[in-house]
């Protein structure tokens, strides 16, 4: 049986030309970056030279860049370390997130805000998922320390407007004076670095996390891009390693794959994301002959080109994953029946998507590694998935 | 998370699935917020002692698999049963057929024991 991954939003397979580059720092050139022989200068060469991939890619400097195990990493360190470092001579800080993050802000928001570290505010998104930009300027108080903001959304590829963020904060920084707290926009750029603009200046960006396993390369590694100036107190502490922000010994394989995957995404973006488009049109024109759907999400201007996100009505999603992992597609669910606390999906509730919709909902991703025909097989699954749970229900 | 074998069996081919038309009893029971509606249908009939039985068992379930699964499984257990044998089959019953049910899922096999137990007293407050 010919498997089909559509879930590439969950994580993507390592391109071959990652893989290469990384083979020889394992056996070859194994040397910490951090010895001063020559094993460490290769390592340490290696890593510079990723750190200059990445940094071309978000038209930063090389030292702006840390590297993390993650982009769960590079959130909790941005978000939690502004708050640490501002909260040690400021008494009330007030930071701004939306209520669609991923889970690895959301938590580090609601925990600062147990903590009684900072007032958080969680902005409401609209029936597509859509922050409204009127509503952030009227969140922002004069002890606003932190914006964060996701690029893209991971259920259902909405897009938000950040670069109008970006613009708005600096409007209100430049307001606020030098003498007044710091306001800084963190965005969380994981869904979006393969398609989208992630030129920092251009976003208006002091901070963006990413990992590498959703742009094809490796697990387990990732980036935080930190504007020079950004003061934020680490949330590990033992070595010196990344400009004392983040300790321990590089895991050198992992960045040279993370260096290399970037440049694989900037060099071939534009070409990537017309295939994948065409992939997602046809999968969109086929859906639609099924009846009684809909389709979750901005309409698709606003919306990533890899992401699918559509409800049935009287099919369970997990029921729908299962049927489909028998005939060897992957793909994921937002119904309650999957979520480890039985609730629907709470980025499809924020949208105001009712629970019976939220139920059948599953969430398609491409891939450049995707094709035209997959999506005939695919749909041709689906129908008599679809077809089956719905005879099955009451 | 992984089903096992016998769960994905069920699943993947159902026991008993339908309605009956002109039931004695059906129960309906699920969860509005999360969205699971199950529905079990009974045909009572008389043994041979003369005591009330269930002749035949179905379902339509809307829900996971392990819901699935476990309204077959249910189906294949209360068949043949006599009320007061049928009125004592428990969720574990259940998940004892159905093997490694994860924890969070327990709660669809519940669901199941309460769509019968539904089902019966329908059945008997129609008699009254
Ligand atoms: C939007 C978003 N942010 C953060 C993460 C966390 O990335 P990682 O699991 O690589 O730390 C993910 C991936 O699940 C994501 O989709
Ligand atoms: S029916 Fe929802 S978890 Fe089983």
């Amino acid at each position: 049986m010919k498997q089909i991954y559509f879930d590439n939003a969950a994580t993507t397979a390592v391109d071959p030309k990652v893989l290469e580059a990384m083979l020889p720092y394992f056996q070859e050139h194994f040397g910490n970056a951090s010895s001063l022989h020559s094993y460490g200068q290769t390592a340490q060469g290696a890593v510079d030279e990723a750190r200059d991939k990445v940094a071309n890619y978000l038209k930063c400097k090389s030292q702006e860049i840390i590297f993390t195990a993650g982009a769960t990493e590079s959130n909790n360190l941005v978000i939690q370390g502004i708050v640490n470092y501002l909260s040690q001579n400021n008494k009330s800080l007030h930071i701004i997130t939306s209520k669609i993050e991923h889970p690895s802000v959301l938590e580090v928001f609601r925990f600062l805000e147990k903590q009684k570290l900072a007032e958080v505010s969680y902005l409401d998104v609209d029936q597509f998922g859509l922050i409204s930009i009127e509503k952030l300027k009227k969140t922002i108080k004069s002890n606003t320390v932190l914006v964060s903001i996701m690029y893209a959304n991971n259920e259902m590829g909405a897009i938000q407007p950040i670069q109008q963020v970006g613009e708005l904060i600096k409007k209100v920084r430049t307001e606020r004076g030098a003498k007044s707290l710091p306001l800084y926009f963190h965005v969380d750029a994981v869904q979006g670095l393969n398609y989208l603009d992630c030129e920092v200046d251009t976003l208006g960006a002091d901070a963006l996390s990413a990992s590498g396993h959703k742009i094809h390369g490796p697990k387990g590694i990732g980036f935080l891009y930190l504007r020079a100036g950004v003061k934020v107190r680490p949330v590990n502490y033992g070595g010196h390693h990344e400009y004392n922000l983040r300790p321990g010994t590089l895991n050198v394989p992992a960045i040279v794959g993370l260096g290399k995957a970037v440049e694989l995404v900037k060099n071939y973006k534009n070409k990537n994301v017309i295939k994948i488009k065409k992939i997602k049109e046809a999968l969109i024109n086929d859906l639609k002959k099924i009846d009684n759907i809909r389709f979750n999400g901005p309409e698709n201007g606003c919306q990533l080109p890899n992401i699918i996100n559509v409800s049935f009505l009287k099919a369970e999603g997990e029921s729908i994953l299962m049927m489909l992992d028998l005939a060897g597609i992957a793909i994921s669910t937002g119904s309650a029946c999957s979520s480890g606390s039985l609730e629907p999906s709470p980025i499809l509730t924020a949208m105001g998507i009712k629970p019976e919709w939220s139920h059948g909902s599953v969430r398609v991703s491409l891939s450049k590694f995707n094709s035209l025909p997959e999506v005939k097989v695919f749909v041709q699954e689906l129908k008599i998935a679809i077809a089956k749970l719905r005879k099955m229900a009451p | 998370m992984a089903y096992s074998k016998v769960l994905m069996d069920h699943f993947k081919s159902p026991h008993n699935q339908g309605t009956i038309a002109n039931a004695d009893g059906v129960g309906e029971v699920g969860n509005i917020r999360c969205g699971d509606i199950m529905k079990i249908y009974i045909d009572v009939d008389k043994n041979d002692k003369g005591a009330d039985y269930l002749k035949d068992v179905k379902f339509e379930t809307l829900g996971c698999a392990a819901a699935i699964a476990a309204s077959s499984v249910l189906t294949d257990l209360a068949i043949g049963k006599t009320l007061d044998q049928a009125l004592a089959i428990t969720k574990d019953d259940i998940v004892k057929v159905l093997e490694n049910v994860p924890p969070l899922k327990y709660h669809c096999s519940i669901l199941a024991e309460e769509g019968l137990k539904k089902a019966i007293e329908e059945y008997k407050q129609r008699k009254n």
